[in-house]
């Protein structure tokens, strides 16, 4: 077995038995990423000798019975949580240069219980897309490849499309990402692993370039639901540093993988049959169902009657929030600067940000200046607010009749580059099934579960009540037995 | 709702991002076009609904307190580590005042 194919659990349970040190699991991942980051363009900063050292660390951590949870384990951390003393970027020219004096929460945790770091992940510039492209450090290759097609350049999907593409392609054993309107679910389906958006609230925001903050969090990928269980444990719990953190106790995420979902009741939101959705995407999702039933589950059809105005909510709310918190961009405490010799302060912010920010983040940051401009705000903002709270209604009233809800995690699978690019709103229907979520704060699992006719994975989405990921990670664990999804990357460490 | 040109100007100066002439039109399109497809949202009847503003899915919680004590600070090194100028322990800018 080559060491960048065990699980996360497969890999500490390794290491434990002296099967592999850390350093020479380290090792083989760095190799990987050696091979194929100049190909898939995953990472945009590799840090291989930190990563061998924080190895050679852990190994002599273990040798004295000071092992934490993640002991040992190599993992790529988006390029949107910062590392001190580690380049962030945030996927765009603004940040260049920026290194960051402090550290996220979410990653401080992960190395707390071990864990090494090989990289800082690409993604869609200040986490704004659904196909990576958007990143000033260029795009990411799907390490997926059409049958018919092998050509073809697939997106892995966005934001968080290295942290995807790097644990598919086997160049880290997990990532961190961050989800605003699907960037973990969405990348995780198209590149055919599992990821986790959990509960609002449930991580710490501290430290990560903020997008839109009231639907930002941070979860793990990994290659199955065990392994994200594991890793969102580490990621998870109050931190005083995040006032919207939840004071509440994380629970054994991994023990509620072994579940069963017998007796709880499924539901199918009817309101998710979308026009135009691929016949392999229905049959799937019926497949999913039917796989639950099977174990017992109740399905149950429920109504969630203001889920079609989830997107256009979510495209005032989040470019309002962006249009706010990138306001610190301004050429004058961190990042890049640009201005001429007789340019007043004024004119160095504007130039600065026409000059830093790419067409998709200036596009958001005037869409949400404008509907929080005088006159306006009322007619787009709080209107968008009001029918958000609808969104979180709808949901609340399914809740007393389902435990959990299953549903296709995208409307397609992986696309290639340039499809979909002629009209952002083409990109931003991505999105149709995933955010909701956000917008209602609750938790969303994607899970691999089959392949379309051109061998490219899709996946599965469940979504759970607020704070209940243990019903979440019961019901993708069952999906995932089932489904019992073997297929591989062609392009991956060891292929 | 449509954004003529004057308005474009003004959204990309309140946001401060330089547009250059040749760009507006461009921009004017786009924008207009995800405004016009916003506009779907006037048809929900949100009547007495009240504004969900955070992301807490239990509702507003109240924001919690600490004890009104410095817990940070003295850091002008890291804080003025990534700016771009600097004079002394302050951040550098154009002159603002004649």
């Amino acid at each position: 077995m080559h060491p960048t194919d065990f699980t996360i659990a497969g890999a500490v349970a390794a290491l434990e038995e002296g099967v592999i040190s850390a350093e020479e699991l380290t090792r083989a991942h760095v190799a990987a990423i050696e091979a194929l980051n100049p190909k898939i363009n995953a990472l945009i900063t590799v840090t291989a000798e930190h990563a061998i050292e924080a190895a050679k660390a852990s190994d002599t951590r273990r040798a004295r019975g000071e092992a934490g949870p993640l002991e040992g384990i190599p993992l790529a951390v988006k390029d949107l949580f910062c590392t001190e003393g580690v380049p962030t970027t945030a996927g765009s020219k603004i940040l260049e240069g920026f290194v960051p004096p402090y550290e996220s929460t979410v990653t401080t945790r992960l190395k707390r219980d071990g864990a090494v770091f090989v990289g800082k992940a690409n993604l869609d510039e200040f986490a704004m897309g659904s196909s990576n492209l958007t990143s000033a450090y260029g795009g990411v290759l799907n390490p997926w490849s059409r049958r018919n097609d092998p050509q073809a350049r697939l997106v892995p999907g966005g934001s968080s499309g290295g942290s995807a593409a790097a644990v598919a392609a086997r160049m880290a054993l997990g990532a961190t990402g961050t989800d605003t309107g699907g960037s973990i679910r969405q990348p995780a389906a198209f590149c055919g692993i599992a990821g986790i958006k959990p509960t609002y609230g449930r991580c710490s925001r501290f430290g990560i370039v903020a997008f839109a903050s009231s639907l930002d969090q941070a979860g793990p990928f990994a290659r199955t639901v065990e392994d994200c269980a594991v890793l969102l444990r580490s990621m998870a719990g109050h931190d005083p540093k995040d006032s919207t953190s939840a004071d509440k106790p994380v629970p054994d995420f991994v023990a509620s993988c072994g579940q069963s979902v017998k007796g709880l009741r499924i539901g199918v939101p009817r309101e998710y049959h979308i026009d135009g959705m691929p016949a392999e995407i229905e049959k799937l999702w019926r497949q999913g169902l039917e796989w639950l039933r099977d174990a017992g589950a109740e399905i149950v059809e429920i109504s969630l009657p203001h889920a079609e105005y989830a997107l256009p909510t979510y495209y005032i709310v989040a470019p309002a929030e962006a249009s706010s918190n990138l306001a610190r961009y301004d050429g004058v405490r961190f990042g890049k600067r640009v201005a001429e010799s007789n340019s007043d302060l004024r004119d160095l912010y504007e130039r600065t940000r026409a000059a830093g920010f790419g067409p998709e983040v200036r596009r958001r940051i005037m869409i949400g200046t404008y509907v929080l401009s005088a006159g306006y705000y009322d007619a787009y903002y709080l209107k968008a607010q009001k029918v958000r709270a609808l969104i979180a209604r709808d949901f609340r009233e399914a809740w007393s009749k389902v435990d959990a809800i299953v549903t296709p995690a995208t409307p397609s699978a992986a696309f290639a580059e340039g499809e979909n690019s002629d009209d952002p709103l083409q990109m931003y229907l991505n999105d149709v099934f995933t955010v909701t979520a956000n917008l209602a704060g609750l938790p969303g699992l994607s899970v691999p579960a089959g392949l379309d006719p051109q061998g490219l994975p899709l996946g599965l989405q469940v979504l759970g009540r607020p704070f209940d990921e243990e019903t979440v990670f019961a019901v993708g664990a069952a999906l995932e037995r089932a489904a019992d999804f073997k297929a591989l990357p062609g392009m991956r460490a060891g292929a | 709702m449509s954004l003529d040109t004057a308005t474009v100007r003004r959204v990309a100066a309140l946001a401060r991002i330089r547009l250059e002439e040749e760009e507006v039109a461009r921009v004017q399109g786009e924008l207009n076009g995800i405004l016009g497809w916003i506009e779907q949202l006037q048809a929900v009847n949100t009547d007495g609904v009240e504004p969900m503003a955070g992301g807490n899915p239990e509702g507003i919680a109240a924001m919690p307190l600490r004890d009104d004590v410095v817990t940070d600070g003295g850091q002008a090194a890291k804080v003025l580590a990534n700016a771009p100028d600097r004079e002394g322990e302050y951040f550098g800018v154009p002159k603002v005042v004649e």
